[in-house]
């Protein structure tokens, strides 16, 4: 009877290909994980991106114009055309307008002195006062720096001609530009990418982290490993479905966000995905590996929860990494995120290349190793 | 390949000696030796929390022994269980197949693990021989108790395993399901397949080859049926008759030399040590209720009943009402 099929120790590639379709057809008839893989990154996506850190608009401003040229009218037109101001009022008192901002009517109030367009003509280089309110400056600051971005465009076409040159050089205004490669003041550039480690981190971490608990749990462990199946081969088996889910968020992110943001990919777009396919596997044999020590399904959640705080906490997504005091950053350094986090961020917003980041990526592939090595290691292969 | 030489050679499927295990402290096995012969239908059988599944998984590998070894189709349990793997079809006491796969899906998914050759077809192939052809694309946690125990026993013999591991592969399931069952049983020994079955079914405890009776982690008999019914000293006795049959009952439960008392319908069948107590007691006592007694044969119920140190005596009957 034995001479019919082979009985010969099967390669790893069936084996391995049984484990891979099985989860592919779990994870396809778990709906709830399938909307999490396409929800989660627009959730996060939206709420990063304008809830919580997008710069706020249509703030309410008062002019206090002592000037009715055509150019002081220009500039106020300019400002309310930037989207960041609602204008208000316009007041002719100093002390009408100082009203308005200790009520909390306006959040700013911008000064034109009086022969404001006469002086612009005559190069005398007039100030123009934004008082804002700074109780809160995160609130108006991008909005003093698209205010302050202005003065070298808004009286462009108006002074063309004689006054040419008085465009070589802005209009000296009070408040000084400070994000100098964000003149929109736009958060969502430097948000998108961090976001893209954040989100792979947190669902890869999920997704595998109840792996093994879950055969555990369902009775179905035990006839698991009755088979011939090696740990390896297991833990590569569940891994494998959800590097492509892991692609799918990265897309959704990235398409996301070049739509609603305008975040560009400089860099090139095949060494992001090779580093990003190391990201992605190191998350998911870090869940895997959580899935081999826990107990229990909810263990495996306080566990991987317990190591996605520090990684948004101290990878630099959060806080600026250099700001952070050196055991912080010593702990970053072994956080897959804090890698993943210059990659991602050099290759999309500063054009960075293979050579550039193959340090980083190398780190993620230390990790990815090492971590895999431990699950395997830690699988129990008996029932006792 | 020289220890396998060797045993089958003896013709062991199963030898192992003095198995032991115990989990925190407490000795659940406590030196069981366990023969089986290739080809040979093996019943394992005792109460509950006797240790029969743990045996069973020492045998296949998933749990180490804490004491003792053996061989299983000539791989050593210990060091080689992953030949054994290969090699033995496992069905858990637990239903363990994927409950979110469909039963064609499942049964694919073991082809591919032992690495058969075109394993959607061999699925749908063994699932057609196992009945379950009209039920390929549902999905297995929809299926009821006994065709749950079909697709179980389909995913453990899909890969041609030299060796049946079956634990409690009938419980909840029909007559008629379980006559059908133990049929594929003995179809796959009459092809050389070994099985070793663990039941509480006493009917199919009388379908298997051999027998071994474990209590409390020892194995207190083995051997085939009738050499253990044999062996046990036990004599029986029928008695009908009508009215009286409680009151009997009670009264024949009392004696020290009757170790079983059980209804069977209209019928009582009284068991005990066999010898000129037992006969003179409930002969006596028949007499005094003008009940009819006749010699019967000792069951193999009976056999167990006497191998429990705490046996209830009355069984199988309301003997108060
Ligand atoms: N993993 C374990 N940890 C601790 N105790 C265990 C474990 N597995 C089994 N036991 C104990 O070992 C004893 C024997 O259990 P086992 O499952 O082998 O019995 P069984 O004969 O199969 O019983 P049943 O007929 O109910 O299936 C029981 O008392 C059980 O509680
Ligand atoms: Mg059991």
């Amino acid at each position: 009877m034995s001479g019919r099929k082979g009985h010969a120790l099967p390669r790893l590639v069936p084996r391995l290909w049984a484990m891979i379709i099985k989860e592919f057809i779990q994870l396809k008839r778990d709906r709830l994980s399938l909307a999490m893989i396409v929800i989660i990154p627009l959730m996060e996506l939206l709420l990063f991106g304008y809830a919580i850190n997008m710069t706020p608009r249509h703030l309410p401003l008062a002019v206090l114009s002592a000037d009715t040229s055509a150019l002081a009218r220009d500039f106020v037109a300019a400002v309310k055309q930037t989207g960041y101001f609602d204008i208000r009022g316009e007041v002719t008192s100093e002390a009408r307008a100082k009203a308005m901002l200790r009520s909390g009517q306006v959040i700013a109030i911008l000064r034109i002195p009086p022969g404001f367009g006469r002086k612009l003509r005559a190069g005398m280089r007039p100030q123009m006062l934004l008082a804002t309110d700074a109780t809160d400056p995160v609130t108006t600051s991008g909005a003093v720096a698209a205010v302050s971005a202005l003065a070298t465009r808004v009286f462009r076409r108006a002074l063309r001609g004689p006054g040419a040159d008085l465009l070589a050089t802005p209009a000296p205004f009070e408040l000084v530009v400070h994000k100098r490669y964000n003149p929109a003041g736009k958060t969502a550039i430097n948000i998108v990418p961090g976001l893209i480690g954040v989100i792979l981190t947190m669902t890869m971490l999920v997704f595998t982290g109840l792996a093994v608990t879950r055969e555990v749990e369902r009775g179905t462990m035990e006839a698991l490993l009755a088979t011939p199946l090696r740990p390896v081969e297991i833990m590569l088996g569940k891994i494998a479905p959800y590097i492509i889910a892991g692609f799918i968020q990265m897309a959704i992110i990235m398409g996301a966000g070049r739509l609603l943001f305008g975040v560009p990919l400089a860099g090139p777009a095949q060494v992001l995905l090779v580093f990003t396919l190391i990201f992605i596997a190191a998350n998911l044999s870090l869940g895997y590996t959580i899935s081999t020590i826990a107990r229990n399904q909810l263990q495996a959640m306080q566990m991987s929860f317990f190591f996605f705080l520090p990684s948004i906490l101290m990878s630099g997504f959060m806080f600026p990494f250099h700001g952070m005091p050196v055991w912080a950053r010593f702990i970053g350094e072994l956080l897959p995120l804090t890698h993943y986090l210059r990659i991602v961020r050099g290759i999309m917003l500063k054009g960075a290349g293979f050579a550039d980041m193959a340090r980083e990526g190398f780190a993620l592939l230390i990790f990815m190793l090492v971590v895999m090595g431990i699950a395997v290691v830690r699988f129990r292969r008996t029932l006792d | 390949m020289s220890a396998q030489g060797r045993t089958e050679a003896a013709g062991w499927a199963i030898d192992a000696h003095n198995l032991r295990k115990s989990f925190g402290g407490r000795e659940v096995v406590r030196g069981i030796s366990l023969k089986v012969r290739r080809g040979e239908i093996y019943g394992f059988l005792g109460p509950n929390g006797s240790g029969k599944t743990t045996t069973i998984r020492m045998l296949c590998g998933l749990l180490t022994p804490s004491g003792g070894g053996g061989r299983c189709l000539g791989y050593d349990i210990v060091r080689e269980s992953r030949m054994i793997r290969l090699h033995v079809g496992y069905m858990t006491q637990q239903f363990s197949l994927y409950s979110d796969l469909t039963v064609g899906e499942n049964l694919a998914f073991v082809a591919r693990v032992y690495g058969m050759a075109r394993p959607v077809e061999l699925a749908e192939r063994t699932a057609r021989e196992m009945g379950l052809g009209a039920r390929l694309n549902q999905l297995a946690g929809t299926l009821s108790g006994g065709w749950k125990q079909r697709l179980a026993l389909a995913a453990c013999t899909l890969h041609d395993p030299q060796l049946l591991l079956l634990d409690e592969p009938t419980a909840g399931v029909d007559p008629k399901a379980r006559r059908d069952f133990w049929d594929s049983i003995h179809a796959l020994a009459s092809r050389g397949v070994t099985v070793l079955v663990s039941t509480h079914y006493m009917d199919e405890a009388e379908r298997c080859h051999e027998l071994a009776y474990i209590y409390k982690g020892r194995i207190l008999a083995n051997g085939p049926v009738d050499r253990i019914v044999a062996q046990s000293g036990l004599a029986a006795f029928s008695i009908s008759g009508g009215r009286g049959l409680d009151d009997l009952a009670r009264h024949l439960a009392g004696l020290p030399q009757v170790e079983s008392v059980t209804f069977r319908g209209d019928e009582m069948h009284v068991a005990g040590r066999a010898g000129k107590a037992l006969a003179d007691a409930v002969h006596a006592a028949c007499k005094a209720r003008r009940l009819t007694c006749t010699a019967d044969a000792p069951t193999l119920e009976d056999v167990f009943i006497h191998f429990m140190e705490d046996r209830p005596k009355v069984c199988g009957g309301e003997a108060g009402a």
